[in-house]
């Protein structure tokens, strides 16, 4: 059984078309990147797979369930990252876990292994607004992996972190991907991101599927990274959405 | 069984709990500004003040109150302006004192919009002619007190002669009035600020929408912030009482039972005003608008400083429908009067009432991102 179907999706903003028609299928245990520039559709098409928005039309299926109908059991096998959450600043690391544990029935044995696994123990009596960029990322990574999901969606996990903290979270991904239990659907615009983490690659751009496969696939003598056939494909950087003269 | 500790209703209200402690402006403004406010205006308006009231003369033919001035004011220079001091004691309503200030007009005129006179007195062949503004009150008092004392000075002087009994009873003082008035107003905006602007302030952080994309029920988080934002405002009002009995011997002469009812009944109000007001908007700036303006009238009409009855007539029917009214009013019948469960019985349903309402229509039209 498919971990994720994504059946002909649309969603429209007023006058923007943010996702037209994308279909996709992702297999249990996957690591997915969903690449593409800013405005490409990511987001919208990240929410629409937690549940957080519904799609205009089209059908989205985790697990043979549906959001309309089972979505209390979907939220039980689901972690996730929204790209802008701030969490209580009054609250410590510790706190915030134990808290989001309890959504979960969960205790403070849960919460030390994610913090164990996440980083965060020299941390875990700080307030988080005390917490620099990195350590916030890793923290909402932790809340993410409470429940041990099945289906982990992570949007932009890493950008606007430095080098070292965006490393620091690859490394944390690689080991849950090295345990094989856990589906991974991650939106970035950083190319080496999706090339370190990721199995299959979406790029997607103006709300549609450009190109999708395995990284060894997209690649050939004409595109030999990433960036290149992001450009070859919409004479675009993917970066800053700059067009280039070919 | 399931542990209380990885309960999610115990988990969120131990989360909001902290929360609230960990913020000092709550500490200041919901616990000690309440008492601060008290202390001050409780001291203002109980002690027997002296009242000093300053009065222009304009003109250089001499008046009759020129004549008694020589004869009962006390002369001094300041700033190379002759001052003549009038006092007048009196143990039962306080001592008097007038200033006055020989003055040309314009320079008078001026002293009066500055607020540094009260009156201005001119002469007119002789007699004195007052200048004031007539709905000015204290201007008034000044007038009313110069005018009778120029009519009969010694008499005034000596206020034994007429029989004024001084009220001793319980709930007569201000302080009486007032420490109800600052509990209700307590809730209000502890409610307001605790509830809506949190709910808001969370919708803007896309907290509320990290929580719900868990298994977390969502009534869980609206009973945690209800539930913690009661207990303060608890802890807030015994904290008041208990200062306002330990410095100006506040009694609760009424049903202690009947006040636990309209508080709790007052808290349900002004929580559900809160919930709808903060149902949709995640922008704090909008909801400090809304809250504002929820709040600011009540404060203003409602009676918590000075009694609403100085309004217009036509105005009480509205005054007295307003949620903090009915608590205030309510609360001050206990304290003042005795009142019981039958007395605060249509208030409290009133006020139950209200909150569910809101609080059912702010349901329907929550946003939670």
């Amino acid at each position: 059984m498919l971990q994720i179907a994504v059946n002909n999706v649309f969603k429209s903003f007023k006058d923007v078309k943010a996702v037209r028609g994308i279909s996709l299928a992702i297999e249990p245990g996957k690591f997915v990147a969903i690449l593409g520039p800013n405005g490409a559709g990511k987001t919208t098409l990240v929410e629409m797979m937690e549940g957080l928005r519904k799609p205009d039309s089209g059908e989205i299926i985790i697990q043979g369930k549906t959001w309309q109908k089972q979505e209390k059991e979907l939220r039980k096998i689901i972690g996730l990252s929204l790209q802008e959450t701030r969490f209580s600043e009054k609250l410590t690391v510790y706190e915030t876990l134990i808290l989001f544990a309890g959504f979960f029935e969960l205790g403070d044995e849960r919460v030390n292994e994610v913090i164990g696994l996440t980083g965060l123990e020299s941390k875990q009596k700080s307030p988080v607004g005390t917490l620099s960029g990195g350590q916030r990322q890793r923290l909402a990574l932790a809340v993410a992996l409470l429940n041990h999901p099945q289906v982990l969606f992570l949007d932009e996990p890493t950008t606007g972190l430095d080098p070292h903290s965006r490393l620091d979270l690859w490394n944390i991904l690689k080991a849950l991907k090295d345990q094989g239990e856990t589906t991974l659907i991650l939106t970035t615009h950083y190319m080496e991101e999706a090339e370190s983490l990721c199995d299959y690659i979406i790029i997607i751009d103006e709300g549609k599927i450009l190109k999708e496969g395995k990284l060894e696939d997209l690649l050939d003598e004409n595109a030999r990274n990433l960036d290149e056939l992001f450009i070859s494909l919409t004479g675009k950087t993917l970066k800053d959405n700059q067009t280039v003269l070919l | 069984m399931k542990s209380l500790k990885n309960n999610q209703l115990y988990r969120l209200t131990i989360a909001q709990f902290l929360e609230t402690v960990r913020e000092p402006e709550v500490l200041f403004w919901g616990m000690l500004f309440p008492v601060l406010i008290s202390i001050g205006l409780g001291l203002a308006f109980t002690q027997t003040a002296e009242s000093k009231f300053h009065v222009m003369l304009v003109g250089k033919n001499q008046t009759e109150l020129d004549s008694l001035l020589h004869i009962y004011a006390h002369q001094t220079e300041s700033k190379g302006k002759t001052i003549y001091t009038w006092k007048i004691t009196d143990e039962t309503l306080g001592n008097t004192e007038f200033n006055f200030v020989r003055s040309e007009w314009e320079p008078a005129i001026v002293s009066l919009k500055r607020g540094e006179a009260d009156v201005i007195v001119a002469d007119s062949l002789g007699k004195a002619v007052y200048h004031f503004d007539p709905h000015n009150s204290q201007a008034q008092l000044v007038y009313m007190k110069l005018s009778s004392l120029m009519k009969s000075p010694a008499s005034i002087a000596d206020t034994g002669q007429t029989a004024i009994k001084p009220l001793t009873l319980k709930g007569v003082r201000y302080i009486d009035f007032l420490i109800p008035g600052l509990i209700a107003f307590g809730v209000m905006g502890s409610i307001m600020w605790g509830v809506s602007y949190t709910i808001i302030e969370r919708r803007s952080q896309k907290l509320l929408r990290r929580m719900v994309a868990t298994p977390m029920k969502k009534s869980n988080f609206l009973i945690a912030l209800m539930f913690v934002r009661i207990l303060m405002n608890v802890v807030e009002a015994l904290i008041l009482l208990f200062f306002a009995w330990l410095i100006f011997d506040i009694q609760i002469q009424g049903n202690i039972g009947a006040l636990i009812v309209l508080f709790l009944a007052g808290n349900l109000a002004f929580t559900g005003i809160g919930v709808l007001i903060s149902c949709r908007t995640s922008k704090t700036e909008v909801g400090t608008g809304w809250i504002n303006a929820v709040q600011m009238p009540m404060m203003l009409l409602s009676g918590i400083f000075f009694s609403y009855h100085n309004f217009p007539e036509w105005s009480l029917g509205v005054i007295k429908v307003l949620p903090l009214t009915a608590l205030a009013d309510g609360i001050r019948s206990i304290f003042n009067e005795g009142a019981g469960w039958m007395e605060i019985l249509s208030p409290s349903i009133a006020l139950s009432l209200l909150g569910i309402i809101c609080f059912v229509a702010g349901m329907r039209l929550f946003k939670w991102y």
